[in-house]
């Protein structure tokens, strides 16, 4: 059981590290000065989120956060790859928070009443943070949504874009039927599920148009969950793991 | 004889850094105080916000404090099983925010008062006519909103 547990941890931990890490490059960048404010903050809480999840594998016998965080090499990685492209324009970047930011809030939820406390405890606590992002998420996507006709086609292009890859964070795992059993979460396409109901009714309140399964359009991008990565995670990593491979031990 | 009351009443002087006209004590930050029979404290502290950077400097703090008044051993931990919430900020720490120029946050519960994220009142004038403009200001805890009466923009302590 520890096993499946560890997992689970370990992908939501490499989840938010690498979102947190992308998001953290519009530092400075964004196309408004409260977008940057906002990016960044929301970097923070993810890698906050994320270092907590380290902390509480180290306490199930894995080796400190920032050795987990800084010398794995990509295959070592279960984020999904959905978290790993580049930012992109502002309009994938955003549309990938708020997918992004919905699917952990349904995880999240979930956890919260799953039967590991530790887990259920972060997850009440997380989730009060995360109201603010989904809030900036939904926020943002009605106004660019019922815009201009540029910015309808933009949001378009980057759901058609960013929803397969999403379909990723749900990825079944040879573990996903023992947290089952165990009653810590549900099932991944239950999960699934009540993300697509969450996230359907916020874009009927726009033109847009969520890309649909059954129309058989959307290629979930799966692997990442076992440790198969696009070509993009390895530089992210080599980037934000280069002070730290420089010296170890350094302290600031 | 000492007791937590005197040790709460110690660590008044312990500031939030980026907000020092609050405590952690009224911040609702100090969580447990373990008074053993050697002479030591423990002190169990909760942590804001998950990114801020600002609770370590804080736990360093309270420790110094402790040391200082001639307490051995003193032992400070992060309790992150506990969920801070802003309802924990006393009415000593709201007035506090005030001062500072920051908008206390309303009572909140976030399984029922979505709204209440987007509420505030004017620090400068009092009017609750007033728009978030952005979720996210310059630090993790803080949103900005602006008032439609006397048009200022101002800072809030999130509701959490």
């Amino acid at each position: 059981m520890q096993e499946a547990l560890k997992s689970l941890l370990l992908s939501l931990a490499d989840d938010l590290l690498v979102i947190g890490h992308r998001n953290s490059e519009w530092t400075g960048m964004g196309p408004v000065l409260e977008e940057d404010i906002a990016f960044a903050s929301m970097a923070q809480d993810k890698i906050g989120h994320a270092l907590a999840f380290y902390e509480l594998l180290h306490s199930l016998g894995e080796p400190e956060p920032d050795i987990l965080a800084f010398t794995r090499q990509a295959a070592d990685f279960r984020s999904c790859q959905l978290v790993e492209y580049p930012i992109g324009e502002y309009d994938f970047s955003l549309v990938r928070h708020f997918l992004f930011d919905y699917a952990y809030t349904t995880r999240l939820e979930a956890l919260k009443s799953g039967s590991y406390a530790p887990l259920a405890a972060l997850s009440e606590r997380f989730l009060r943070e995360l109201k603010y992002h989904t809030l900036h998420a939904r926020t943002w996507v009605a106004q660019l949504g019922n815009a201009t006709e540029e910015a309808r086609l933009r949001m378009q292009s980057a759901l058609n874009e960013a929803l397969p890859m999403a379909y990723g964070i749900f990825e079944e795992t040879p573990h996903t039927a023992g947290l089952v059993a165990e009653g810590i979460q549900p099932h991944e396409q239950e999960l699934r599920d009540r993300w697509l109901a969450g996230i359907s009714a916020l874009i009927a309140g726009t033109p847009l148009k969520l890309p649909q399964p059954t129309a058989g359009d959307i290629r979930p991008y799966l692997g990442g969950r076992q440790g198969r990565h696009s070509e993009h995670l390895q530089p992210l990593l080599t980037e934000m793991t280069e002070v730290f491979a420089i010296d170890p031990a350094a302290a600031w | 004889m000492v007791t937590e009351a005197h040790i709460r009443n110690l660590l008044r002087v312990v500031k939030d850094p980026e907000i020092p006209t609050v405590s952690l004590v009224d911040m609702g930050v100090v969580h447990r105080i373990d008074l053993p029979a050697n002479g030591g404290v423990h002190v169990e502290l909760i942590p804001t916000f998950s990114g801020c950077p600002a609770m370590s400097v804080m736990a360093l703090e309270v420790e110094q404090v402790l040391r200082k008044a001639g307490f051995a051993p003193v032992t400070v931990a992060m309790n992150k099983q506990v969920a801070w919430h802003s309802n924990m900020i006393s009415e000593e720490g709201r007035k506090g925010l005030l001062e500072h120029g920051l908008s206390p946050p309303p009572h909140y519960d976030p399984n029922t008062q979505d709204y209440a994220l987007e509420a505030a009142t004017c620090p400068h004038c009092g009017s609750t006519r007033t728009v978030l403009k952005n979720p996210f200001g310059p630090t993790l805890c803080r949103a900005i909103h602006q008032c439609l009466d006397c048009q200022e923009t101002f800072e809030q302590f999130k509701p959490v």
